[in-house]
This record gives structure tokens, C-alpha cells and sequence, in this order.
């Protein structure tokens, strides 16, 4: 079967999110990119698919300026056959919204006809967790989203998914979305020979606007703010302090 | 404005975070209606109707709306929409709302906002992004409105009071699509994270999932509290991931929250930093977790602890 991954290119998990003094955005300058984890864990599944020959061809897919390319290039050095790039200027933040991905995915599978659409369940700047959810939606097919397990039996996904409260277990036919969760998998560190390898692949390159698809953000992102600061409070020397001082102020 | 309000529900009785949705909906203003869908809804429905400020209930009596399925609530919300054309619908954001939310936004031509914190407005509101480091204010243009609502950021409507009418609805049923094979929900007579009032959670410093014992005792001890875990405890494989907290867990604002040997990365302070008084418990002096906490107290846990709960 064939099988696209989306990859997303974020802001590093690690670095300190800062925002404009004019409280417009977060500032994106000079701040070290990297593939959105989630979508690191969906890309490991992909590749884990095509080892356990079950997958023949894995897609990976981006949406995002000519700086996304890198990520493309992650996912093909972690073992994704070959890339597509649909190519935009939009902040990927705030005005590249989850629907107008969706849309852009389901063209893309359009023409490709792909039997199962992996994508991390969020990306950790806009923290929607919709995008995988949407593309369902508007292809009419069943979604697993939050897996942490998948396993593939003929035409039948079988899925663990994360519920409030434990787990859940169901079957989908294909073809189906799934959206990846934390305990999926752990992702592989591309090695140097994949990376050089990866160079070679091949990256299809779209401009958005030639898809024909209203992009357009139906949400304004007005003002964005710091949040509210937490002061600290006092330091104690034992245990007995941390008691009498909850039972003062009533906590216990 | 009109609103619906998609109930959550388990083993026969309404969820605490409905009432916490339905509280958002009063924030916008206008009319509030509770669509249960389930085989229980009838019964369900009987609760739902008795909440403060809900003026009608739509009860969908089918199985098919168990267990969440999103393609079968999806279309039934469509269905109800289409007749009922509310201003708003809102989701609690929670796995189920999650899950169905954006699959309706697709289908309705709308981009859902989610986890919302705050009602500006009828079409304005405050959600976090990036882990909870950027609070945004967002302005939607869509003719219907789609929102999850962080439940934590809204206070619970009185599940007595009101007196609105049920009335039945029914949907497409099953799409055929996703076949239900099993739910395991850990039984347990210890609150839900989401709404415990009293948390005590873990970190890496806990070494392994066995001394994670330690801390339900101390929930014990604190009156029937729950226990939490952060991120890295999960990542080393110390504790199921129903128990993380955080941006990618479960999102609490307890009233008291002790953090063990949990050192306060950014992404576990996303979901912890709304609890009222906050306790931490750390050996490493520079951890971050003391800057957020009201009370820190730099020890050795596995003396701290022990210590803590045969003095309580």
C-alpha cells in the first residue's frame, strides 16, 4: 500500500517561545526550526510500515515556505521515498489553519490515491489538533487519531487509541487517517549515509496557489500575548513547614 | 446567539466537564441546548435538562453514539445543525471533542477554534498556543461557530436548577466505517485527573514505577486525592500515559497540586500552572518548578515523602 505522512516545520521544542513587543506574533527570527515531534513519530510509523513491507511507498508531504524543504529532507534521510513540498509564504502559526491544510492534503491524495494518511495528532506552535481530524472529514474517511498502536491486517487497520481515561481499540477499513500520539513509537535519528542518501530523493515542488484551493484563514489572529506570570513563592526547610503552611492557608 | 453544547458522558450519568462547557455557552449569551447522544440518552438526558441556564435538551437514543465513534457523531451533529442551524457548537476539549470537533469543521466549511480560555465575545476569544508560552485572541469569520472549551478555565454550572424540555433526535446511525473493538478504562475509585481537587504528581526523580506507590498513599492521605505524572515519567516508561500532565496530557487546575522529582520543563508547566496552591518537592535547587510553586521545598524526596505521609 502507499502511504503519506504530513511533516510539519516548527519551532524547536526546546527553544524559549518569545513574543513581539507589539504583542502581534510569536517571533519566528533567527530561532532554530525542526520537524514538529509529533510528526517525527507519524514519519517513524510510515517508515516502520514500509520495513514491515506492509507499506510499498511512503509520501511524505509538507505545507510551508522554501525553508520546509529541510524537513522534507529529515523525513526522506528517515526513510520516506520521496517528498512533496506545496510551497506558501502564509505564517504557519496563525494563518495557515488546519482546514486549508486538510484541503491541500486531500488534493495532493487526489492524485496519488494514498490507502493511509499518518500525521502527528498537533503541531506544538498552533496546538490545534485538528488537521488530521479535518482531512477525514473531507474525504469522508474513518479517522484513528491519538494511536499509539497500528498494525496492518490485509484492509483492515487494526488501532489502539488514546481515550479520557485509557485506551481504545478499533478496526478501519481503508482508506484511513491516523493521527500519531506520544507512545506510538520512538523516532530514529537519521544517520549520515540516509542523510546523504536523502539528498538524492526526488521533491516535487507545488506552488499553493496552483492547487486552486481557497486558503484564505476564516480565523484572525488579533493580538498575541505573554501569559500571565505565576510569582513564586516562598522556600521551605522541612516537611513540617510545607504542612503548617498549607493548613494555614486552608488548603488542608 | 444559540448554542449547542455536544454532552459528555459515562457509566449513565452526565460528565462534570459538560457543566463546565455549558458555562461557556452562558458566556456567549443567548440560548443553550445539550445534545446527549447514546444508548442511554433518555436517561441521561433527565440530568442534562436539570442544569442551570440549559433551555432545551436533544436526546439521540441510538449505540451507534457510544464509545465516540467520530463518524457517527459527526453526522449526527450535521443532522441537528442542518434542522436547528445554532450560532454556536462547542466541545469540551477533551480526547472525545478533540477527536470529533475538527471532523464537523470539515464538513460545515468552518475552522474550529480550539481550547479556548476565555469568551471576548460572541465571535472572540483567548486560546493558548505554543504550549501555553503565547495566549492568542482570535476573531472567527465563520457564519457558525466551532470551539473546545478547556474546562479547567470555566467554572462548573450548577447541575440543579433548571427545568429544560427534552425533545428527541435521531441521526444517520452507524456509517459503517470504524468498528468499535474495546474500551479498557482503568476502574479506579480515585477522581479523574481533570477534575481532582487534590493532585500529587511524579517526575523522572521518582527512578521507577514502583515508587510511584509512594505518591498514592500521599494521595491517599491528603483525603482521596488523584495522581499525576509528568511527561518524562512517561517517556521512561515509569507510568501509563493516561496519568501525563501537561501540553501533550491532560490539562488540571487543582487545588492543591503537589510535583515531586518533576523539575518543570515548559511543556508540564502548560498543564499544571492553574492549580491554586502548588507544593513542589525537588533536591535540585534550580529546577524551574520552584518558580512557579508557593511552596518549594529542596530535599531528597524519597526522605520528604515518606516523612509527609506519616505526618499527615
Amino acid at each position: 500500500m502507499k502511504v503519506f505522512v504530513a511533516v510539519k516545520r516548527t519551532l524547536d521544542y526546546a527553544v524559549k517561545v518569545r513574543v513581539k513587543a507589539d504583542k502581534s506574533a510569536v517571533d519566528l527570527a533567527n530561532v532554530k526550526m525542526s520537524m514538529n515531534p509529533f510528526c517525527e513519530i507519524a514519519c517513524e510509523e510510515a517508515v516502520r510500515l514500509k520495513e514491515k513491507k506492509v507499506a510499498k511507498e511512503v509520501i511524505a508531504v509538507t505545507v510551508g515556505p522554501k525553508a520546509a524543504q529541510e524537513t522534507l529532507r529529515t523525513a526522506l534521510a528517515m526513510g520516506a521515498d520521496r517528498g512533496i513540498h506545496v510551497v506558501t509564504d502564509m505564517r504557519h502559526d496563525t494563518e495557515l489553519q488546519p482546514l486549508a491544510v486538510a484541503k491541500v492534503l486531500q488534493a495532493l491524495g487526489a492524485k496519488e490515491s494514498p490507502d493511509m494518511y499518518i500525521l502527528g495528532k498537533q503541531s506544538i506552535d498552533g496546538d490545534n489538533n485538528q488537521t488530521g481530524q479535518m482531512l477525514a472529514g473531507l474525504m469522508d474517511a474513518p479517522i484513528a487519531a491519538f494511536a499509539s498502536e497500528v498494525s496492518v491486517d490485509g484492509d483492515k487497520v487494526h488501532v489502539t487509541r488514546e481515550i479520557d481515561g485509557g485506551l481504545q481499540k478499533i478496526d478501519l477499513g481503508l482508506p484511513a487517517v491516523v493521527t500519531a500520539d506520544l507512545r506510538l513509537n520512538e523516532p530514529r535519528y537519521a544517520t549520515l549515509p540516509n542523510i546523504m542518501k536523502a539528498k538524492k530523493k526526488k521533491i516535487e515542488e507545488i506552488k499553493a496557489e496552483d492547487l486552486g484551493l481557497s486558503l484564505e484563514p476564516h480565523v484572525q489572529y488579533t493580538s498575541v500575548e505573554d501569559p500571565p506570570v505565576r510569582q513564586a513563592g516562598i522556600k521551605v526547610e522541612s516537611v513540617d513547614e510545607v504542612i503548617s503552611k498549607l493548613k494555614e492557608t486552608g488548603v488542608l | 446567539a444559540s448554542t449547542l453544547v455536544l454532552a459528555e458522558h459515562a457509566e449513565g450519568a452526565i460528565a462534570d466537564s459538560t457543566l463546565s462547557v455549558v458555562s461557556a455557552a452562558k458566556a456567549i449569551g443567548g440560548d443553550v441546548t445539550v445534545l446527549v447522544a447514546g444508548a442511554d440518552a433518555a436517561k441521561i438526558a433527565e440530568q442534562a435538562a436539570k442544569i442551570d441556564g440549559v433551555s432545551s435538551v436533544l436526546a439521540a437514543g441510538d449505540a451507534a453514539y457510544d464509545h465516540g465513534i467520530a463518524e457517527n457523531i459527526t453526522a449526527l451533529l450535521q443532522s441537528v445543525q442542518d434542522s436547528k442551524s445554532f450560532s454556536h457548537i462547542l466541545f469540551a476539549a477533551s480526547n472525545d471533542g478533540k477527536n470529533i470537533m475538527p471532523r464537523l469543521g470539515a464538513k460545515l466549511d468552518v475552522q474550529p477554534v480550539s481550547d479556548i480560555l476565555e469568551v471576548l465575545g460572541e465571535d472572540t476569544f483567548k486560546r493558548p498556543m505554543y504550549a501555553g508560552n503565547a495566549i492568542a485572541t482570535v476573531k472567527s469569520s465563520d457564519s457558525v461557530k466551532l470551539a473546545s472549551v478547556r474546562i479547567t478555565n470555566f467554572d462548573k454550572a450548577a447541575a440543579e436548577g433548571g427545568s429544560a424540555s427534552v425533545e428527541e433526535v435521531s441521526g444517520p446511525g452507524d456509517a459503517g466505517k470504524t468498528t468499535w473493538v474495546a474500551d479498557e478504562v482503568a476502574k479506579s475509585d480515585r477522581p479523574e485527573l481533570t477534575t481532582a481537587d487534590k493532585i500529587v504528581s511524579g517526575g523522572r526523580g521518582l527512578k521507577n514505577g514502583e515508587n510511584f506507590e509512594m505518591l498514592y498513599t500521599l494521595a491517599d492521605k491528603l483525603g482521596g486525592g488523584a495522581v499525576g505524572a509528568s511527561r518524562a515519567a512517561v517517556d521512561a516508561g515509569y507510568v501509563p500515559n493516561e496519568l501525563q500532565i501537561g501540553q501533550t496530557g491532560k490539562i488540571v487546575a487543582p487545588g492543591l497540586y503537589i510535583a515531586v522529582g518533576i523539575s518543570g520543563a515548559i511543556q508540564h508547566l502548560a498543564g499544571m500552572k492553574d492549580a491554586k496552591t502548588i507544593v513542589c518537592i525537588n533536591k535540585d535547587p534550580e529546577a524551574p518548578i520552584f518558580q512557579v510553586s508557593d511552596i518549594g521545598l529542596e530535599a531528597d524526596l524519597f526522605k520528604a515523602v515518606p516523612e509527609m505521609i506519616e505526618k499527615l
